[in-house]
């Protein structure tokens, strides 16, 4: 009895450290989704205004269009896939993954109609190994990424909807709700056709020319809408994160009290025993 | 004198906002100058300074490329990148210049030499913003 526990008291010790890790970490992703919440806050007000300037000067007087707002035959798709670079996150990164693969396989016969972009060293990884083909990626992001940290991906990806390497182009990421759910999504980038906007549109001059602003305008405004992306999913990456973590520390702590019952009753068992061993031993003698 | 609100923004936050007399700005098509009361308009900026004059003091704010959007009542700068003059970090800006000039002196395709040729520009228009070189 006596290996059994000293076995049963390093399983202790062992499941007290991890849980000690487990909660350090659910704590370092509770103030990653503070920060990261402010981030998408500060956000906010850039998004709201592209997106009424956008919405006021391509829907207003005129019908000008831009390659960017025209639908045309599709021959090749582009899917920008948001996972994290580091596991540990629940089922974040496994969602997002599966609803892409299930996606693909659905719309898609062969490797030549689609191309991935890969955000994230989980989803790079996850694609390479099935040999499907990654047009663009990028990994090792900060857990707060600014615009400039996704500016050239963003932008080559936009570039590679204007020059035809795809002719739509659709996001999958993890929505931020609450701390407690994240929801995958799935995002129609280009061409942008659902430009509404509640906000009353406003009649502007165009300098030079309202084409010339379409040009400048619409990739700056899908640019920014994969920051939006991004933004969110991080925030949902940090919430997923801090859920996992809580839910490991939990079950840690369960795990801990059944070992100490266990621990409590090999060690009653093993004292019966000795007392037992002893009477026994005392009744031999008389 | 009157005043037209104006506001900076970029997708990491606000970087300006304050009442001013006058804005001006680099368009594509020229230099632009706002007074209160402009009609609604929208224009691409170049790759410059914006001039925010406010009584005798004038405030400087470089931006990377965006355009702005005039109502009567206020000016937006939506930029990708913007900094206030002070804000801008010199040393950085210096490193960025000298790896822009690098790139640019090897050959290379059309796409990196104009990206090149990009962050070239952007990192002396933040210099000339931080010395107020306008």
């Amino acid at each position: 009895m006596g290996a059994s526990l000293r076995d049963i008291k390093a399983r202790i010790n062992t499941t007290k450290k991890t849980s000690q890790i487990t909660k350090a970490m659910e704590m370092v992703s509770a103030s990653k989704l503070n920060r990261a919440e402010h981030n998408a806050r500060s956000f906010t007000p850039y998004m709201e205004k592209i997106e009424e300037v956008v919405a006021s000067v391509a829907l207003g007087s005129n019908d000008a269009s831009h390659p960017m707002l025209v639908k045309r035959p599709v021959k090749k798709t582009g899917y920008l896939v948001i996972t994290s670079d580091r596991g540990l996150a629940g089922a974040y990164n496994s969602n997002v993954l599966r609803t892409v693969y299930q996606t693909i396989q659905e719309r898609h016969r062969s490797t030549e109609e689609y191309a991935i972009i890969a955000i994230g060293r989980v989803g790079l990884n996850f694609f390479k190994r099935r040999n499907i083909p990654v047009a663009l990626h990028i990994t090792g992001l900060p857990d707060q990424p600014t615009f400039a940290d996704i500016k050239e991906i963003a932008n080559k990806t936009v570039n590679m909807f204007a020059d035809g390497t795809f002719d739509e182009l659709y996001m999958f990421y993890n929505h931020f709700v609450s701390p407690i759910q994240q929801d995958v999504t799935e995002k129609k980038l280009l061409p942008l056709t659902d430009l509404a906007s509640d906000k009353k549109l406003t009649a502007y001059e165009f300098e030079p020319s309202q084409e010339e602003i379409l040009e400048v305008l619409l990739p700056q405004y899908a640019e920014s809408l994969i920051y939006g992306a991004l933004l969110d999913a991080k925030a949902s990456e940090h919430a997923a994160r801090m859920t996992a973590m809580k839910n490991a520390t939990d079950n840690a702590k369960e795990l801990i009290r059944t070992l100490t019952l266990s621990y409590n009753r090999a060690r009653q068992a093993a004292i019966t025993q000795e007392i037992t061993e002893i009477v026994a031993g005392a009744n031999a003698l008389q | 004198m009157k005043t037209i609100k104006v506001s900076v923004v970029t997708p990491d936050g606000p970087v300006y906002e304050a009442d001013v007399e006058m804005v001006s700005a680099k368009a594509q098509s020229g230099e632009l100058g706002v007074l209160p009361g402009h009609i609604p308009m929208v224009a691409p900026l170049e790759i410059g300074a914006v001039r925010l004059k406010k009584g005798n003091a004038t405030e400087l704010v470089a931006v990377s490329g965006g355009f702005l959007e005039v109502r009567p009542d206020r000016v937006t700068i939506l930029a990708q990148a913007a900094e206030r003059a002070e804000n801008i970090d010199v040393a950085r800006a210096k490193a960025a210049k000298e790896r822009a000039e690098r790139r640019l002196q090897a050959k290379q395709d059309d796409i990196d030499h104009k990206r090149a040729e990009l962050a070239l520009r952007r990192a002396i228009n933040r210099l000339n913003v931080a010395n107020r070189n306008f």
